[in-house]
Protein backbone atom coordinates (compact mmCIF):
# COMPACT_ATOMS: atom_id res chain seq x y z
CA UNK A 1 0.00 0.00 0.00
CA UNK A 2 1.48 3.10 -1.02
CA UNK A 3 2.02 6.00 1.32
CA UNK A 4 1.98 9.78 1.39
CA UNK A 5 5.79 11.30 1.67
CA UNK A 6 6.95 13.24 4.25
CA UNK A 7 10.23 14.86 3.72
CA UNK A 8 12.15 17.25 6.46
CA UNK A 9 12.62 21.01 5.81
CA UNK A 10 14.56 23.08 7.65
CA UNK A 11 12.72 22.79 11.14
CA UNK A 12 9.13 21.87 9.29
CA UNK A 13 7.90 18.81 7.86
CA UNK A 14 6.40 19.16 4.39
CA UNK A 15 3.52 16.50 3.35
CA UNK A 16 2.63 16.36 -0.38
CA UNK A 17 -0.46 14.92 -1.25
CA UNK A 18 -0.62 13.65 -4.47
CA UNK A 19 -3.07 10.61 -4.56
CA UNK A 20 -6.46 9.94 -4.00
CA UNK A 21 -7.48 9.65 -0.79
CA UNK A 22 -9.21 6.78 0.97
CA UNK A 23 -9.86 6.27 4.77
CA UNK A 24 -6.52 3.76 4.86
CA UNK A 25 -4.45 6.15 3.48
CA UNK A 26 -5.50 8.81 5.71
CA UNK A 27 -4.94 7.20 8.89
CA UNK A 28 -1.80 5.55 8.00
CA UNK A 29 -0.71 9.48 7.24
CA UNK A 30 -2.03 10.46 10.62
CA UNK A 31 0.59 7.96 12.26
CA UNK A 32 3.18 8.84 10.17
CA UNK A 33 3.26 12.48 10.69
CA UNK A 34 2.63 12.70 14.36
CA UNK A 35 5.53 9.92 14.92
CA UNK A 36 7.62 12.18 12.98
CA UNK A 37 6.83 15.90 14.15
CA UNK A 38 8.22 14.23 17.55
CA UNK A 39 10.73 12.56 15.91
CA UNK A 40 11.68 15.59 14.46
CA UNK A 41 10.74 18.05 17.08
CA UNK A 42 9.43 19.77 14.06
CA UNK A 43 7.80 22.89 15.06
CA UNK A 44 5.62 23.54 11.37
CA UNK A 45 3.65 21.24 9.35
CA UNK A 46 3.14 22.31 5.55
CA UNK A 47 0.23 20.30 3.60
CA UNK A 48 0.47 20.28 0.24
CA UNK A 49 -2.78 20.11 -1.68
CA UNK A 50 -1.59 21.51 -4.85
CA UNK A 51 -2.30 17.87 -6.76
CA UNK A 52 -5.69 17.56 -5.22
CA UNK A 53 -8.40 18.35 -7.68
CA UNK A 54 -10.85 18.01 -5.15
CA UNK A 55 -11.63 18.30 -1.54
CA UNK A 56 -14.56 16.62 -0.07
CA UNK A 57 -16.18 16.73 3.97
CA UNK A 58 -13.84 14.24 4.36
CA UNK A 59 -10.34 15.46 3.53
CA UNK A 60 -11.40 18.16 4.90
CA UNK A 61 -12.00 16.82 8.39
CA UNK A 62 -8.74 15.06 8.01
CA UNK A 63 -6.85 18.29 7.87
CA UNK A 64 -8.39 19.92 10.88
CA UNK A 65 -7.63 16.84 12.14
CA UNK A 66 -4.23 16.60 11.28
CA UNK A 67 -3.91 20.55 12.53
CA UNK A 68 -5.03 19.40 15.67
CA UNK A 69 -3.00 16.89 16.54
CA UNK A 70 0.19 18.69 15.21
CA UNK A 71 -0.91 21.53 17.35
CA UNK A 72 -1.00 19.07 20.69
CA UNK A 73 2.75 18.32 19.79
CA UNK A 74 3.62 21.96 19.63
CA UNK A 75 4.02 22.18 15.79
CA UNK A 76 1.68 24.61 14.25
CA UNK A 77 0.18 23.62 10.53
CA UNK A 78 -0.20 25.44 7.16
CA UNK A 79 -2.37 23.95 3.93
CA UNK A 80 -0.86 25.13 0.61
CA UNK A 81 -1.58 24.92 -2.86
CA UNK A 82 -5.57 25.15 -3.19
CA UNK A 83 -6.56 24.89 -6.28
CA UNK A 84 -9.12 28.05 -7.04
CA UNK A 85 -12.26 25.86 -8.36
CA UNK A 86 -11.31 23.31 -5.29
CA UNK A 87 -11.64 26.58 -3.03
CA UNK A 88 -14.91 27.74 -4.79
CA UNK A 89 -16.72 24.42 -4.41
CA UNK A 90 -15.57 24.67 -0.68
CA UNK A 91 -17.21 27.49 0.28
CA UNK A 92 -20.07 26.15 -1.64
CA UNK A 93 -20.31 22.91 0.14
CA UNK A 94 -19.95 25.80 3.52
CA UNK A 95 -16.67 23.85 4.52
CA UNK A 96 -14.49 26.96 5.51
CA UNK A 97 -11.67 25.42 6.78
CA UNK A 98 -11.89 27.75 9.74
CA UNK A 99 -9.04 27.27 12.26
CA UNK A 100 -6.90 26.03 9.47
CA UNK A 101 -3.84 28.53 7.80
CA UNK A 102 -3.81 28.47 4.54
CA UNK A 103 -1.31 29.56 1.86
CA UNK A 104 -0.78 30.21 -1.51
CA UNK A 105 2.32 28.04 -2.33
CA UNK A 106 4.95 26.35 -0.07
CA UNK A 107 6.97 29.43 -0.14
CA UNK A 108 4.15 32.07 1.46
CA UNK A 109 3.30 28.87 3.80
CA UNK A 110 6.80 29.01 5.09
CA UNK A 111 6.84 33.01 5.84
CA UNK A 112 3.31 32.02 7.28
CA UNK A 113 4.72 29.47 9.41
CA UNK A 114 7.58 31.57 10.75
CA UNK A 115 5.32 34.39 11.47
CA UNK A 116 3.07 31.78 13.40
CA UNK A 117 5.81 30.26 15.73
CA UNK A 118 7.32 34.04 16.35
CA UNK A 119 3.57 35.10 17.20
CA UNK A 120 3.77 31.92 19.58
CA UNK A 121 6.85 33.09 20.86
CA UNK A 122 5.51 36.79 21.89
CA UNK A 123 2.84 35.25 24.10
CA UNK A 124 5.34 32.93 25.51
CA UNK A 125 5.01 29.55 24.61
CA UNK A 126 7.90 27.42 25.85
CA UNK A 127 8.34 25.57 22.60
CA UNK A 128 11.93 24.00 23.30
CA UNK B 1 -35.77 12.37 -20.03
CA UNK B 2 -33.13 9.96 -22.02
CA UNK B 3 -30.97 7.59 -21.02
CA UNK B 4 -28.03 8.19 -23.30
CA UNK B 5 -25.76 5.45 -21.44
CA UNK B 6 -24.69 4.12 -18.30
CA UNK B 7 -22.50 2.19 -16.12
CA UNK B 8 -22.89 0.83 -12.98
CA UNK B 9 -19.94 0.57 -10.50
CA UNK B 10 -19.79 -0.82 -7.00
CA UNK B 11 -19.52 1.05 -3.92
CA UNK B 12 -18.77 -1.48 -1.42
CA UNK B 13 -14.15 -0.28 -0.80
CA UNK B 14 -12.60 2.91 0.05
CA UNK B 15 -10.56 2.13 -3.30
CA UNK B 16 -14.29 2.23 -4.83
CA UNK B 17 -15.06 5.65 -3.82
CA UNK B 18 -12.17 6.71 -5.51
CA UNK B 19 -12.92 4.81 -8.97
CA UNK B 20 -16.22 7.07 -8.84
CA UNK B 21 -14.59 9.71 -8.40
CA UNK B 22 -12.87 9.39 -11.24
CA UNK B 23 -15.78 8.27 -13.66
CA UNK B 24 -17.57 11.03 -12.72
CA UNK B 25 -14.76 13.43 -13.63
CA UNK B 26 -14.58 11.78 -16.77
CA UNK B 27 -17.84 11.93 -17.69
CA UNK B 28 -17.97 15.73 -16.37
CA UNK B 29 -14.96 16.40 -18.89
CA UNK B 30 -16.78 14.54 -21.77
CA UNK B 31 -19.88 16.57 -21.25
CA UNK B 32 -18.32 19.62 -21.47
CA UNK B 33 -18.83 21.05 -17.89
CA UNK B 34 -16.27 23.67 -16.95
CA UNK B 35 -13.83 23.20 -14.24
CA UNK B 36 -15.71 24.65 -11.32
CA UNK B 37 -18.59 22.54 -12.51
CA UNK B 38 -16.75 19.14 -12.58
CA UNK B 39 -15.15 19.63 -9.33
CA UNK B 40 -18.60 20.62 -7.91
CA UNK B 41 -20.22 17.73 -9.59
CA UNK B 42 -17.37 15.11 -8.42
CA UNK B 43 -17.02 16.40 -4.92
CA UNK B 44 -21.30 15.72 -4.60
CA UNK B 45 -20.31 12.08 -6.11
CA UNK B 46 -17.49 11.65 -3.57
CA UNK B 47 -19.79 12.60 -0.50
CA UNK B 48 -22.84 10.97 -1.53
CA UNK B 49 -20.36 7.52 -2.33
CA UNK B 50 -19.18 8.16 1.05
CA UNK B 51 -22.14 7.95 2.66
CA UNK B 52 -23.15 4.60 0.81
CA UNK B 53 -19.76 2.95 2.27
CA UNK B 54 -20.26 4.36 5.59
CA UNK B 55 -23.44 4.61 6.56
CA UNK B 56 -25.65 2.40 4.50
CA UNK B 57 -22.85 -0.54 4.71
CA UNK B 58 -21.95 -0.29 0.81
CA UNK B 59 -24.06 -0.62 -2.00
CA UNK B 60 -23.54 0.59 -5.51
CA UNK B 61 -24.11 3.76 -8.13
CA UNK B 62 -25.57 4.29 -11.56
CA UNK B 63 -23.61 6.67 -13.49
CA UNK B 64 -25.75 7.62 -16.61
CA UNK B 65 -25.14 10.42 -19.16
CA UNK B 66 -29.21 11.50 -19.65
CA UNK B 67 -31.02 14.21 -22.15
CA UNK B 68 -34.07 15.78 -22.22
CA UNK B 69 -35.26 17.93 -25.34
CA UNK B 70 -33.15 20.34 -24.95
CA UNK B 71 -30.33 19.69 -22.72
CA UNK B 72 -27.86 17.20 -21.80
CA UNK B 73 -26.59 16.20 -18.19
CA UNK B 74 -25.22 13.53 -15.70
CA UNK B 75 -27.18 11.36 -13.50
CA UNK B 76 -25.79 9.57 -10.36
CA UNK B 77 -28.00 7.09 -8.29
CA UNK B 78 -26.68 5.70 -5.30
CA UNK B 79 -28.31 3.00 -3.73
CA UNK B 80 -27.63 0.71 -0.51
CA UNK B 81 -29.57 -1.64 1.72
CA UNK B 82 -28.12 -0.19 4.66
CA UNK B 83 -30.78 0.63 7.97
CA UNK B 84 -32.08 3.76 6.34
CA UNK B 85 -32.28 7.59 7.53
CA UNK B 86 -35.30 8.25 9.36
CA UNK B 87 -35.74 11.63 9.30
CA UNK B 88 -34.29 13.11 6.19
CA UNK B 89 -34.96 16.86 6.24
CA UNK B 90 -32.70 16.23 9.66
CA UNK B 91 -30.37 14.60 8.02
CA UNK B 92 -29.74 16.98 5.07
CA UNK B 93 -29.66 20.17 7.49
CA UNK B 94 -27.73 19.24 10.26
CA UNK B 95 -24.67 19.04 8.46
CA UNK B 96 -25.26 22.92 8.34
CA UNK B 97 -24.76 22.94 11.78
CA UNK B 98 -22.42 20.38 13.30
CA UNK B 99 -20.15 19.36 10.41
CA UNK B 100 -20.48 15.76 11.14
CA UNK B 101 -21.87 12.10 9.85
CA UNK B 102 -23.58 11.91 7.18
CA UNK B 103 -25.55 15.39 7.18
CA UNK B 104 -22.87 16.97 5.42
CA UNK B 105 -22.33 14.58 2.69
CA UNK B 106 -26.21 14.83 1.97
CA UNK B 107 -26.84 18.82 2.40
CA UNK B 108 -23.39 19.15 0.85
CA UNK B 109 -24.38 16.97 -2.87
CA UNK B 110 -27.99 18.75 -2.90
CA UNK B 111 -26.04 22.00 -2.97
CA UNK B 112 -23.52 21.17 -5.22
CA UNK B 113 -26.17 19.34 -7.74
CA UNK B 114 -28.86 20.75 -9.76
CA UNK B 115 -31.38 18.54 -8.89
CA UNK B 116 -31.82 16.17 -5.72
CA UNK B 117 -33.66 13.43 -4.97
CA UNK B 118 -33.81 10.96 -1.94
CA UNK B 119 -36.04 8.04 -1.13
CA UNK B 120 -35.11 6.80 2.37
CA UNK B 121 -37.05 4.89 5.50
CA UNK B 122 -35.69 2.99 8.44
CA UNK B 123 -34.72 -0.61 7.75
CA UNK B 124 -35.13 0.00 3.80
CA UNK B 125 -32.03 1.32 1.97
CA UNK B 126 -31.39 4.71 0.81
CA UNK B 127 -31.52 5.74 -2.49
CA UNK B 128 -30.49 9.43 -3.77
CA UNK B 129 -30.24 10.85 -7.34
CA UNK B 130 -28.08 14.04 -7.73
CA UNK B 131 -28.06 15.68 -11.40
CA UNK B 132 -26.44 18.14 -12.35
CA UNK B 133 -27.01 20.05 -16.05
CA UNK B 134 -24.71 21.03 -18.61
CA UNK C 1 -59.22 9.48 -38.07
CA UNK C 2 -59.81 6.26 -39.38
CA UNK C 3 -56.95 4.41 -40.02
CA UNK C 4 -57.81 4.09 -43.32
CA UNK C 5 -57.20 7.60 -44.25
CA UNK C 6 -53.98 7.73 -42.17
CA UNK C 7 -52.98 4.90 -44.38
CA UNK C 8 -53.67 6.99 -47.54
CA UNK C 9 -52.03 10.17 -46.60
CA UNK C 10 -48.86 8.00 -45.74
CA UNK C 11 -49.28 6.37 -49.34
CA UNK C 12 -49.34 9.51 -50.91
CA UNK C 13 -46.75 10.86 -49.23
CA UNK C 14 -44.73 7.92 -50.44
CA UNK C 15 -45.83 8.16 -53.80
CA UNK C 16 -45.93 11.49 -54.67
CA UNK C 17 -42.40 12.40 -52.75
CA UNK C 18 -40.84 13.95 -55.88
CA UNK C 19 -43.84 15.91 -57.20
CA UNK C 20 -44.03 17.47 -53.46
CA UNK C 21 -40.56 18.05 -53.27
CA UNK C 22 -40.26 19.82 -56.24
CA UNK C 23 -43.34 22.28 -55.21
CA UNK C 24 -41.50 22.71 -51.86
CA UNK C 25 -38.28 23.51 -53.43
CA UNK C 26 -39.89 25.75 -55.57
CA UNK C 27 -42.02 27.52 -53.30
CA UNK C 28 -39.09 28.40 -51.05
CA UNK C 29 -36.69 29.56 -53.28
CA UNK C 30 -39.37 31.94 -54.40
CA UNK C 31 -40.23 33.57 -50.71
CA UNK C 32 -36.59 33.09 -49.34
CA UNK C 33 -33.63 35.45 -49.29
CA UNK C 34 -31.32 32.80 -48.91
CA UNK C 35 -29.51 33.07 -52.34
CA UNK C 36 -25.93 31.98 -52.06
CA UNK C 37 -25.30 28.77 -53.89
CA UNK C 38 -23.96 27.63 -50.45
CA UNK C 39 -27.32 28.66 -48.90
CA UNK C 40 -29.19 27.22 -51.68
CA UNK C 41 -27.58 23.79 -51.40
CA UNK C 42 -27.59 23.22 -47.16
CA UNK C 43 -31.42 24.13 -47.94
CA UNK C 44 -32.21 21.62 -50.75
CA UNK C 45 -30.42 19.08 -49.01
CA UNK C 46 -32.32 19.77 -45.35
CA UNK C 47 -35.43 19.36 -47.31
CA UNK C 48 -34.07 15.65 -49.03
CA UNK C 49 -33.36 14.83 -44.90
CA UNK C 50 -37.13 15.96 -44.09
CA UNK C 51 -38.83 14.07 -47.06
CA UNK C 52 -37.20 10.94 -45.82
CA UNK C 53 -37.87 11.51 -42.24
CA UNK C 54 -41.40 11.73 -43.10
CA UNK C 55 -41.77 8.80 -45.25
CA UNK C 56 -40.28 6.47 -43.03
CA UNK C 57 -42.15 7.91 -39.68
CA UNK C 58 -45.53 8.72 -42.02
CA UNK C 59 -45.27 4.57 -42.77
CA UNK C 60 -45.07 3.10 -39.52
CA UNK C 61 -46.58 5.42 -37.27
CA UNK C 62 -49.77 7.43 -36.60
CA UNK C 63 -49.35 10.73 -38.07
CA UNK C 64 -50.75 13.14 -35.38
CA UNK C 65 -48.46 11.87 -32.54
CA UNK C 66 -45.35 13.22 -32.47
CA UNK C 67 -43.72 12.11 -29.72
CA UNK C 68 -44.11 8.39 -30.75
CA UNK C 69 -40.64 7.00 -30.93
CA UNK C 70 -41.25 6.24 -34.47
CA UNK C 71 -40.95 10.22 -35.21
CA UNK C 72 -37.48 10.53 -32.86
CA UNK C 73 -35.60 10.16 -36.23
CA UNK C 74 -37.72 13.82 -37.45
CA UNK C 75 -37.31 15.04 -34.36
CA UNK C 76 -34.06 15.02 -34.16
CA UNK C 77 -33.52 15.92 -37.84
CA UNK C 78 -35.87 19.23 -36.80
CA UNK C 79 -34.17 19.63 -33.44
CA UNK C 80 -30.73 20.17 -35.92
CA UNK C 81 -31.61 22.41 -38.50
CA UNK C 82 -33.89 24.78 -36.26
CA UNK C 83 -30.83 25.01 -33.95
CA UNK C 84 -28.61 25.40 -36.76
CA UNK C 85 -30.69 28.32 -38.08
CA UNK C 86 -31.02 29.42 -34.53
CA UNK C 87 -26.98 29.87 -34.41
CA UNK C 88 -26.77 31.14 -38.09
CA UNK C 89 -29.29 33.96 -37.75
CA UNK C 90 -32.05 32.93 -39.87
CA UNK C 91 -35.33 34.76 -38.43
CA UNK C 92 -38.21 32.96 -36.66
CA UNK C 93 -40.18 33.67 -40.06
CA UNK C 94 -37.54 32.18 -42.28
CA UNK C 95 -37.32 29.01 -40.08
CA UNK C 96 -40.79 28.84 -39.49
CA UNK C 97 -41.47 29.24 -43.43
CA UNK C 98 -39.38 26.05 -44.52
CA UNK C 99 -41.71 23.80 -42.16
CA UNK C 100 -45.03 25.54 -43.12
CA UNK C 101 -44.96 26.22 -46.93
CA UNK C 102 -45.19 22.47 -47.28
CA UNK C 103 -49.11 22.64 -46.43
CA UNK C 104 -49.32 23.72 -50.17
CA UNK C 105 -47.39 20.96 -52.64
CA UNK C 106 -49.13 18.66 -49.65
CA UNK C 107 -52.73 19.75 -50.23
CA UNK C 108 -52.04 19.88 -54.08
CA UNK C 109 -50.81 16.04 -53.95
CA UNK C 110 -53.74 14.90 -51.92
CA UNK C 111 -56.15 16.73 -53.91
CA UNK C 112 -55.05 14.94 -57.32
CA UNK C 113 -55.31 11.36 -55.57
CA UNK C 114 -58.71 11.91 -54.12
CA UNK C 115 -60.50 14.49 -56.08
CA UNK C 116 -63.30 11.84 -56.74
CA UNK C 117 -64.10 11.08 -52.89
CA UNK C 118 -64.60 14.23 -51.28
CA UNK C 119 -65.25 12.69 -47.66
CA UNK C 120 -61.93 10.81 -47.62
CA UNK C 121 -59.82 14.15 -49.41
CA UNK C 122 -61.40 16.15 -46.37
CA UNK C 123 -60.05 14.08 -43.87
CA UNK C 124 -56.79 13.74 -45.46
CA UNK C 125 -56.42 17.55 -45.78
CA UNK C 126 -57.22 18.11 -41.85
CA UNK C 127 -54.58 15.38 -41.30
CA UNK C 128 -52.10 16.73 -43.39
CA UNK C 129 -53.05 20.30 -41.76
CA UNK C 130 -52.57 19.33 -38.15
CA UNK C 131 -49.26 17.41 -39.26
CA UNK C 132 -47.14 20.19 -40.45
CA UNK C 133 -48.74 22.20 -38.06
CA UNK C 134 -47.37 20.32 -35.37
CA UNK C 135 -43.74 19.89 -36.67
CA UNK C 136 -43.48 23.60 -37.39
CA UNK C 137 -44.52 24.30 -33.74
CA UNK C 138 -41.50 22.07 -32.59
CA UNK C 139 -39.41 23.34 -34.73
CA UNK C 140 -40.38 26.75 -33.75
CA UNK C 141 -39.98 25.94 -30.02
CA UNK C 142 -36.40 24.36 -30.46
CA UNK C 143 -35.08 27.29 -32.40
CA UNK C 144 -36.57 29.66 -29.28
CA UNK C 145 -34.56 27.23 -27.17
CA UNK C 146 -31.02 27.66 -29.07
CA UNK C 147 -31.74 31.57 -28.71
CA UNK C 148 -32.36 31.69 -25.63
CA UNK C 149 -28.83 29.69 -24.77
CA UNK C 150 -27.32 32.22 -27.10
CA UNK C 151 -28.73 34.92 -25.07
CA UNK C 152 -27.85 33.00 -21.99
CA UNK C 153 -24.42 32.48 -23.24
CA UNK C 154 -23.46 35.96 -24.09
CA UNK C 155 -25.05 37.51 -21.21
CA UNK C 156 -22.33 35.37 -19.33
CA UNK C 157 -19.76 36.77 -21.07
CA UNK C 158 -20.53 40.24 -20.53
CA UNK C 159 -20.57 38.92 -16.92
CA UNK C 160 -16.72 38.18 -17.25
CA UNK C 161 -15.99 41.42 -19.01
CA UNK C 162 -17.68 43.42 -16.26
CA UNK C 163 -15.92 41.48 -12.94
CA UNK C 164 -12.04 42.84 -13.93
CA UNK C 165 -9.66 42.37 -11.06
CA UNK C 166 -7.39 44.89 -10.88
CA UNK C 167 -3.77 45.02 -9.50
CA UNK C 168 -3.31 48.35 -7.47
CA UNK C 169 -0.05 47.29 -5.78
CA UNK C 170 2.65 44.40 -6.29
CA UNK C 171 0.29 42.56 -3.41
CA UNK C 172 -2.71 44.09 -3.23
CA UNK C 173 -5.24 43.39 -6.05
CA UNK C 174 -8.69 45.81 -6.30
CA UNK C 175 -12.23 44.23 -7.44
CA UNK C 176 -14.39 47.26 -7.87
CA UNK C 177 -18.18 45.81 -8.10
CA UNK C 178 -20.41 47.27 -10.44
CA UNK C 179 -24.10 46.23 -10.50
CA UNK C 180 -26.35 43.63 -8.53
CA UNK C 181 -23.94 40.50 -6.87
CA UNK C 182 -25.98 37.52 -8.18
CA UNK C 183 -25.31 33.67 -7.56
CA UNK C 184 -24.06 33.53 -10.82
CA UNK C 185 -21.99 36.93 -10.95
CA UNK C 186 -20.50 35.81 -7.71
CA UNK C 187 -19.45 32.58 -9.22
CA UNK C 188 -17.27 34.53 -12.04
CA UNK C 189 -15.89 37.26 -9.58
CA UNK C 190 -14.54 34.11 -7.54
CA UNK C 191 -12.99 32.14 -10.04
CA UNK C 192 -12.05 35.98 -11.49
CA UNK C 193 -10.51 36.64 -7.99
CA UNK C 194 -8.58 33.50 -7.39
CA UNK C 195 -7.38 32.77 -11.11
CA UNK C 196 -5.87 36.91 -10.09
CA UNK C 197 -4.57 35.71 -6.67
CA UNK C 198 -2.43 32.72 -8.27
CA UNK C 199 -0.78 34.60 -11.15
CA UNK C 200 0.02 37.97 -9.29
CA UNK C 201 0.96 35.87 -5.84
CA UNK C 202 -1.27 39.31 -3.87
CA UNK C 203 -1.41 38.74 -0.32
CA UNK C 204 -4.45 41.18 -0.10
CA UNK C 205 -7.48 41.96 -2.16
CA UNK C 206 -9.98 45.20 -1.66
CA UNK C 207 -13.47 44.67 -2.63
CA UNK C 208 -14.64 47.75 -2.92
CA UNK C 209 -18.96 47.65 -3.40
CA UNK C 210 -19.97 51.57 -4.08
CA UNK C 211 -20.92 50.19 -7.17
CA UNK C 212 -23.35 47.73 -5.87
CA UNK C 213 -26.44 49.25 -5.46
CA UNK C 214 -28.72 46.92 -2.64
CA UNK C 215 -26.99 44.69 -0.40
CA UNK C 216 -29.19 42.33 1.44
CA UNK C 217 -28.89 39.17 3.18
CA UNK C 218 -28.07 37.31 -0.31
CA UNK C 219 -25.61 39.71 -1.52
CA UNK C 220 -23.90 39.66 1.91
CA UNK C 221 -23.58 35.73 1.82
CA UNK C 222 -21.80 36.18 -1.61
CA UNK C 223 -19.81 38.51 -0.58
CA UNK C 224 -18.82 36.52 2.59
CA UNK C 225 -18.74 33.39 0.30
CA UNK C 226 -15.98 35.53 -1.86
CA UNK C 227 -13.88 36.15 1.06
CA UNK C 228 -13.87 33.13 2.36
CA UNK C 229 -12.85 31.72 -1.31
CA UNK C 230 -9.77 33.70 -1.45
CA UNK C 231 -8.52 33.20 2.53
CA UNK C 232 -8.65 29.57 1.32
CA UNK C 233 -6.17 30.57 -1.13
CA UNK C 234 -4.13 32.82 1.22
CA UNK C 235 -5.00 36.01 0.44
CA UNK C 236 -6.65 38.30 2.87
CA UNK C 237 -9.96 40.78 1.76
CA UNK C 238 -11.20 43.49 2.68
CA UNK C 239 -14.23 45.23 1.79
CA UNK C 240 -14.44 49.10 1.15
CA UNK C 241 -17.13 51.37 -0.96
CA UNK C 242 -19.42 50.62 2.26
CA UNK C 243 -22.09 53.92 2.34
CA UNK C 244 -23.60 54.67 5.88
CA UNK C 245 -27.08 53.30 4.82
CA UNK C 246 -25.33 50.04 4.00
CA UNK C 247 -23.63 49.89 7.55
CA UNK C 248 -27.19 50.36 9.07
CA UNK C 249 -28.83 47.43 6.65
CA UNK C 250 -25.41 45.25 7.40
CA UNK C 251 -25.96 45.76 11.06
CA UNK C 252 -29.86 45.31 10.86
CA UNK C 253 -29.55 42.07 9.13
CA UNK C 254 -27.09 40.47 11.62
CA UNK C 255 -25.07 39.55 9.44
CA UNK C 256 -21.04 39.37 10.97
CA UNK C 257 -18.19 40.82 9.05
CA UNK C 258 -16.38 40.60 12.01
CA UNK C 259 -13.69 39.07 10.47
CA UNK C 260 -13.48 41.33 7.66
CA UNK C 261 -11.38 44.35 8.05
CA UNK C 262 -14.04 47.62 6.64
CA UNK C 263 -13.26 50.52 5.21
CA UNK C 264 -15.62 53.41 4.12
CA UNK C 265 -13.18 53.91 0.83
CA UNK C 266 -11.03 52.60 -1.54
CA UNK C 267 -8.21 54.72 -0.49
CA UNK C 268 -8.03 53.55 3.37
CA UNK C 269 -8.13 49.82 2.40
CA UNK C 270 -5.53 50.34 0.39
CA UNK C 271 -3.44 52.07 2.70
CA UNK C 272 -4.10 49.48 5.28
CA UNK C 273 -3.17 46.68 2.36
CA UNK C 274 -0.10 48.21 2.18
CA UNK C 275 0.48 48.45 6.12
CA UNK C 276 -0.24 44.99 6.95
CA UNK C 277 2.24 43.83 3.67
CA UNK C 278 4.84 45.71 4.75
CA UNK C 279 4.79 48.87 3.00
CA UNK C 280 3.87 52.42 3.49
CA UNK C 281 2.81 55.78 1.56
CA UNK C 282 5.62 58.26 2.20
CA UNK C 283 5.65 61.88 1.57
CA UNK C 284 8.90 62.60 0.26
CA UNK C 285 9.66 66.31 0.91
CA UNK C 286 9.80 67.91 -2.09
CA UNK C 287 7.25 71.39 -3.07
CA UNK C 288 5.44 69.48 -5.11
CA UNK C 289 4.16 67.36 -2.27
CA UNK C 290 4.52 63.69 -4.25
CA UNK C 291 4.24 60.54 -2.36
CA UNK C 292 5.68 57.41 -2.39
CA UNK C 293 5.16 53.37 -1.51
CA UNK C 294 7.95 52.31 0.03
CA UNK C 295 9.00 49.22 2.25
CA UNK C 296 9.41 50.43 5.25
CA UNK C 297 12.71 49.08 7.85
CA UNK C 298 12.04 46.20 10.31
CA UNK C 299 8.37 45.45 10.81
CA UNK C 300 5.39 47.15 10.22
CA UNK C 301 2.90 47.97 13.04
CA UNK C 302 -0.51 47.85 12.12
Amino acid sequence: MDRIPILKMGEFLLVSIQVDMHDRLAMTLQDDLTEKIVRHNAHGVLIDISALEMVDSFIGRMLGTIASMARLLDAETVVVGMQPSVAITLVELGLSLKGIRTALDVEKGMDCLRQALAERELLGYAGD
Amino acid sequence: MQVIDSELLPVRAPEDVVIVRQVVRRKSVALGLGLVDQTKFVTAASELARNTLDHGGGGHVQIETVRNDFKTGIRLIFEDEGPGIADIDLAISEGYTTGHGMGLGLGGAKKLSHEFEIRSAPGQGTRVAILRWK
Amino acid sequence: MSPSHANAVSEIIARKEPEIMNRWLDNLSKTTKRVTGAEKLEVAREQKEFMHALKSAAAKEQLDDLSSPGWGAMRELLSDISARRAKSGYTPLETATFIFSLKEPFFGAVQDELAARPEALLAAVRLVTSLVDKLGLYTMEVYQTTREEIISRQQLELLELSTPVVRLWDNVLALPLIGTLDSARTQIVMQNLLDAIVQTRSDYAIIDITGVPVVDTLVAQHLLKTVAAARLMGAECLISGIRPQIAQTIIHLGVDLSEVTTKATLADAFAIALGRGGMSLVRNGKANGNTKIQTNNGNSAD
